[in-house]
Formats: C-alpha cells, structure tokens, sequence
C-alpha cells in the first residue's frame, strides 16, 4: 500500500528530474547530428573543452555579474520594503499589498513591462524628453542595445519582479520577532539604527539565508528577462548570454546542439550546487537560529 | 510582532532617559514623513505597471506623446491584443494546464507526505533521500532531455507534455509530511478502529485538517505553472498549443511597431493572476513562508 501511493510522485520525480540528469551527464558528453540523434561517444574531455570555451567562460562571467547586480540590490530592496511597511499605521495594509505585487507578474509580464520604459524608439523613458536629454543612451542607441548597460538594464527588471517575493518573505520575518526583543533593547536606550543592527538583522538571519540562496538561483536560472528584452545581445559583445540562455536560448551558439546543450546545462547545475553550498557553510554557521 | 499598545509604548518611549540625547521629532512629523516615504516608494514600484496600463489604453497615434499622460482613452487597442494575439486561446491553455498540475500535485503531494509520516516499511529512508535530492536540481538542467523525453512519447504540443515534468513535487511532499507528522497517534489508531483504509482517513479524517496547508501548495503550484516561461517554450512549435506567457513572445515579435498592442496584450496576461492573488494574499504568503521556515 505504501509503495502504491508513493508510485505517481516516484515516477514523476524518477522520470522528470533524475533520469534527466542523469541522462544529460551522459549526452554531455556525446556529440549528435542536427536531429539531436544518433549521438555517438566524444569523450569525457567534452566537459573540459566546453568549460573551458570562451563562450562558456563569458557566459558564466555574464552570469555572475548578474547575480553580484541582482541579488545585493534584490536583498536591500526586498528588507528596506519591508522595515518601511512593518509599522502600524493606518492603510499599512494597502501598502504592503502594492509591495508584494509584484510577485504577482510572471517574468514575461514583467519583462514585457520593462521592455516598453527602454526601448529606444517607442519606449515610455526615451519620450520623456528631460530624462534623454540628460542620458542620451536611453535614445540611442537604447538602454538594452549599448554593451555597457543592457545587463543591468536587464537586472532591474529583474529586481523589479523579484521584489513581492522577498518583501512577503522578509515581512513574515519580521513578524515572527518577538515585541520583548525591541522592548529590552528600547529599555537599554538603543535607538532605531541600533536596534535594526543588534536585534532586527541577526534575528532576520535565517530569512536572509534562504532569500539570498533563492535570489542567487534565480540569478542563475535567468531566461525569460534575456529571451524577451535582448535575446543575449547586443551582438557581437553577447553582453547579456547568460548560461541559460547560452543553453535554450534560440541565438545561442550551441542551439541545436544536444550534447553540448547537455554539458552547458550539467555544468550549471554544478556551478549552482557549489554557489548554494557555499553560501550555506560559509554564511549559515554565522546565523543564529533562535528557539522562536 | 508588537501588538498595536507595545507599539506605541515603544514609539512613545523617553529617548533621552539612559544619558543619549538624541533628537526625535514630534510624533506628527515622524507620521507625514514615513508616509510621503511609503508613497514616494510606492509611486516607483508601480512605475512600470502605470506606464504599461496608460500605453494600453491609448490609441496608436497616441502613445508615443506623453507616455505618462493618459490624455487619450480607447478600449479599442485591448480588444485588438485579444484577437490579434489570440489570448482567448492561450489563457484557456494556460488555465487547463495550470489545473492539471495544481490537482495532481495536491494529490501526489498528500499521498507521498502521508506516506513518509505515518507508515513504515524497508527503503522508507532510502526513498526519502531521492526525494530529497530532487530539490538540488534546478529545473533548467533537466529541460534538455525532458523535451526529448516529451518528443519521443508524442507530446510535443499537448496539455500531457505541458503539464508532465510538474505532476508531483518533493517541496510538496516536505510541507504535507510535515503537517501529517504533526498528527497524534490516536487519531490514525481511531480511524483504523473505525475500519478506515488509508485513502478513507485521508479523504474523511486528515483532508479538514490539512486543508490550510493543501490551499497553499495548490496556488503556490497553480502560480508557479501559470508563469512557466522557458517549458512552453521549448515543446510548443504549434502555434495552437501556446500558454499565455509563451504567446506574450508571439505577440512581442508580431507587434514590433506597435507597442500599445503589446502592453494591452500584457495587461490582459496580467489581470487573471492578479485577480487571483487578491483573492487569495494569505494562502501564497503561507505557501512562500513555508518553503522558508521549513525548507
């Protein structure tokens, strides 16, 4: 009876998570015709040569940079929220309702958004004279085609949509802080910084934890933003090719190319794997879980 | 968190009394300030949804004058995205896939949590562990041979193959296991007195109970399917067979010049799940904190 009612998730799980993995390891190291058939050994050395292309080496600079954007901005943006709206004041709720909307919009929505303030010709930004007046690059050649800011360009929107999410989380943080904790720190004459140093962040911690791995995934994980906004241009800079664009993308080099698509998506995973396991030994050991 | 009494009792606390001077404006002042903040704050996170929704209701000839002015009105530009981009259709799609998989994983999720909490038999730890890993593989490193796997069952274009890969979830699992751990004994002990079968006490005894729970998984699962973006992508070559978010990528290529019909066709993806969300704000802040807390 046990295994009966453990079957439809097992085979989910079995056929749609592990088998691909496992079988991608494989395929990563295979090379297939344009079919993505037939696919005949090419040697374990292929994850070498593939991590060691240059393509694969400036999407995963691409990447990181993307994450060192997103994910500070994503974390101060997401408890600044949250301080702000953590009062009791009248309307709060309508307030906390608005900052937590954004998790509402899926990432074509929310790209679809941004790609109308930054266009450069038919964008909201590039007519309001003033603004392009003062940074020609909205109007030309646009913020999302010059090189030297489509990725972080990109990387707003991405905040942008990220921002419910980790204001929702961060609020529920907050609130499982107990009143004594701030009473006893009020008593002993800390005033509102110092509380927000010595009581709100270290009790915050496991919040952050969580959120600074979620956003770095995400950062990792990024598709749908590239896809709609540069499709990893502009060319020939590829500033925007993150890794998985580099995988699924439809002007990725590799398209097509099933063994290679396979190792680019193997390494992600273990480049995610080492970032998250990282972040847990060496920022988790530092913080504190309370009995709360 | 302080209640509304602590809160005042802190706000209102002598500052100066420990020996630290510090000024504090009057309480008045504190309150105009935090609100122009809150408002200046809430005036840039609606920045993009603002401009979005002016340039939808806009005529053509309009929008590109004064995009922060809605200075023209026409619902004409939203009916056109709707045929024209054919969101009728695609929200159906979206809809029937996003139930599928909202109703198997709520189903596969109760089973297999129940399973893990409650009963024992050999391999329960090893089993555990392989649901266990399935957390650390992100979904792009799987997509790859997933379409291959969906290619050679027949599926490319179907609800099947849309809704496939996120039939059951080991997240799923985790959070119902949790609550099914929660349970005492007797209550099991009572039912199986009473003749019960697992799938009886599930449906008559467990289901009232974990019904906080199972509504936050099933909208946390309907959210996260309704804004599957790269998936879709990858199995629909039909233009039929597209889901909302895959036909936002139709439209962005067919309406280059034209970006009202875009941003119509943008604020029509948009509405249902925000409607959605409004409804049920509790549900998804409980199904995201739970990931969190128990995760």
């Amino acid at each position: 009876m046990a295994i009966a009612m453990l079957a439809p998730s097992l085979v989910i799980l079995v056929v749609f998570v592990l088998y691909p993995l496992g079988k991608a390891v494989v395929l990563g190291q295979q090379r297939c015709n344009v079919q993505g058939r037939d696919c005949v050994s090419n040697g374990w050395d292929q994850y070498i040569d593939t991590f060691l292309s240059s393509e694969f080496q400036h999407a995963l600079g691409v990447t990181f940079k993307f994450a060192l954007i997103t994910v500070p901005l994503g974390l101060v943006f997401g408890v600044g929220l949250a301080v702000l709206a953590d009062k009791h004041l009248r309307g709060i709720g309508i307030f906390r309702a608005i900052f937590s909307s954004t998790v509402a919009t899926s990432v074509a929505v929310s790209s679809l958004m941004w790609l109308f303030l930054l266009q450069p010709e038919v964008g909201a930004l590039s007519n309001l004279g003033w603004l392009s007046d003062m940074f020609p690059v909205i109007k030309s050649p646009g913020l999302l085609r010059d090189p030297g800011t489509a990725l972080t360009a990109v990387a707003m929107s991405s905040v942008w949509s990220s921002l419910g999410f980790t204001f929702i989380l961060v609020t529920a943080g907050l609130q499982g802080i107990p009143a004594e904790l701030y009473e006893a720190a009020a008593i002993d004459g800390a005033t509102g910084s110092r509380r927000f140093r010595h009581v709100t962040l270290p009790m915050l911690g496991p919040t952050l934890l969580f959120v600074l791995i979620v956003l770095t995934t995400r950062a990792f994980q990024t598709y749908g933003e590239i896809d709609l906004l540069t499709s990893g241009g502009p060319k020939p800079h590829d500033s925007t090719m993150t890794l998985t664009y580099l995988t699924y993308g439809q002007d990725s080099i590799i398209r097509g190319n099933a063994g290679l698509q396979a190792a680019t998506a193997v390494l992600l995973f273990v480049v995610l794997l080492g970032l998250s396991l990282l972040q847990l030994r060496g920022i988790g050991k530092r913080v504190h879980y309370g009995n709360t | 968190m302080a209640t509304p009494d602590q809160a005042v009792i802190i706000a209102t606390q002598p500052a100066g009394t420990s020996g630290g001077a510090v000024f504090r404006p009057p309480r008045g002042l504190r309150l105009v300030g935090r609100y122009s903040l809150l408002g200046l704050v809430t005036l840039i996170v609606l920045f993009p949804v603002y401009t979005t929704v002016v340039a939808s209701l806009k005529p053509g000839n309009k929008v590109l004058q004064n995009p922060l002015v809605p200075d023209a009105f026409t619902l004409d530009i939203l009916r056109e995205a709707w045929s024209e981009g054919r969101l009728g259709r695609f929200i159906l799609n979206s809809l029937v896939v996003a139930v599928l998989v909202t109703v198997c994983q709520v189903a596969t999720s109760v089973m297999s949590g129940y399973v893990f909490a409650m009963l024992d038999f050999p391999g329960r730890g090893a089993l555990f562990l392989v649901f266990l890993a399935t957390l650390l593989v992100p979904l792009e490193a799987t997509l790859v041979v997933n379409r291959r796997t969906v290619d050679s069952l027949g599926w490319l274009n179907s609800y099947q193959g849309l809704a496939a890969p996120f039939l059951a979830t080991a997240f799923g699992t985790f959070l119902l296991r949790q609550v099914f751990l929660g349970f005492p004994d007797e209550l099991r002990d009572a039912a199986r007195i009473d003749g019960a079968g697992h799938i009886q006490f599930l449906w008559r005894v467990a289901l009232p109970i974990i019904r906080p729970t199972v509504g936050a998984l099933a909208l946390f699962g309907f959210l996260s399917s309704w804004n599957q973006y790269l998936w879709p992508n990858l199995i629909t070559t039909e233009s039929d067979m597209n889901t909302v978010q895959s036909g936002l990528r139709l439209l962005r290529y067919s309406t280059l010049d034209k970006p009202n019909l875009l941003m119509a066709g943008t604020v029509i993806a948009a509405v249902p799940i925000f409607a959605a969300l409004l409804v049920f704000q509790r549900q998804l802040v409980r199904g995201l904190t739970a990931g969190a807390v128990k995760g």
